[in-house]
């Protein structure tokens, strides 16, 4: 019997969890909140869970939307087309001004 | 080579930071140090105060990164890196950067390295506060540009 090639109901079980997301900056202000747990079912990349929380929140849609804002996922900047996983910390932020 | 990252509501004292940088340090004949203060004028109107806010643990990752990234760059014996965050009032001190190494250029070019890539990597976010109102800043193109000198 080839139990390895079964497919493991499991599996998608596994995926879907938790994302904490952060909010900094002139944008956490913007949207009112600075963190959000987002309950995502299969991984996905930071341009499709912006998309997520359009739908969900359509009025952050301006903001989140905005040509410059910046992405750090698990603390490292990150491109939109990095993929996000459950228990995944992922924070937005407009450009840096410190110094 | 030792590093010093420490991103604080608290106050420093240039001279205490200063006097750790040399104490016991007989191979570096130069240290730099460079101190950001809160100034009056920025857009027009008068700043009476700043507020700055930070992403824990990412800031000092990326600190300690940007410290590492000049001590392969030049002979940077020891690093201290100062950051406050909260509310600042006019005139109080926002940023400590000081480096030793044996030469003066060196120690020159390190702290001005550290500086240009503090502004434009590390996840600090500046509003400013004026009698009436307030501002977040925005991101300065010439702060961007400074870090093409180092790009070569």
């Amino acid at each position: 019997m080839a139990v390895g090639s079964e497919i493991n109901p499991n599996d998608a079980i596994s995926s879907a969890g938790k994302v904490e997301l952060l909010f900094f900056g002139q944008l956490k202000e913007r949207l009112k909140c600075s963190k959000l747990s987002l309950e995502i079912s299969q991984p996905l990349t930071i341009s499709e869970l912006k998309l997520r929380l359009v739908s969900q929140y359509p009025h952050w849609q301006p903001w989140l939307e905005e040509r410059e804002l910046l992405a750090a996922l698990n603390q490292t900047m990150s491109s939109s087309d990095e993929i996000v996983k459950a228990g995944d910390e992922l924070a937005f932020f407009p450009p840096v001004t410190g110094g | 080579m030792s590093i010093h990252i420490q991103v604080q509501t608290d106050d420093f004292n240039v001279g205490d930071e200063h006097n750790t940088l040399c104490s016991n340090n007989k191979s570096d004949g130069a240290v730099v140090t460079f101190t950001g203060l809160v100034r009056e004028f920025s857009s027009g109107d008068n700043v009476i105060a700043l507020e700055l806010e930070h992403y824990p643990g990412m800031t000092e990752q990326l600190l300690q990164s940007i410290a590492e990234q000049a001590q392969t760059r030049w002979q940077l014996a020891r690093i201290c890196i100062i950051h406050r965050v909260g509310y600042l009032a006019l005139g109080e001190q926002i940023v400590f950067v000081g480096v030793t190494s044996r030469h003066r250029q060196a120690a020159f070019e390190g702290a001005q390295f550290i500086m240009d890539y503090l502004k434009n990597h590390a996840t600090f976010w500046k509003k400013e506060h004026f009698k009436d109102s307030s501002n977040w800043v925005e991101f300065k193109q010439s702060d961007k540009q400074a870090l093409g000198k180092w790009e070569s």
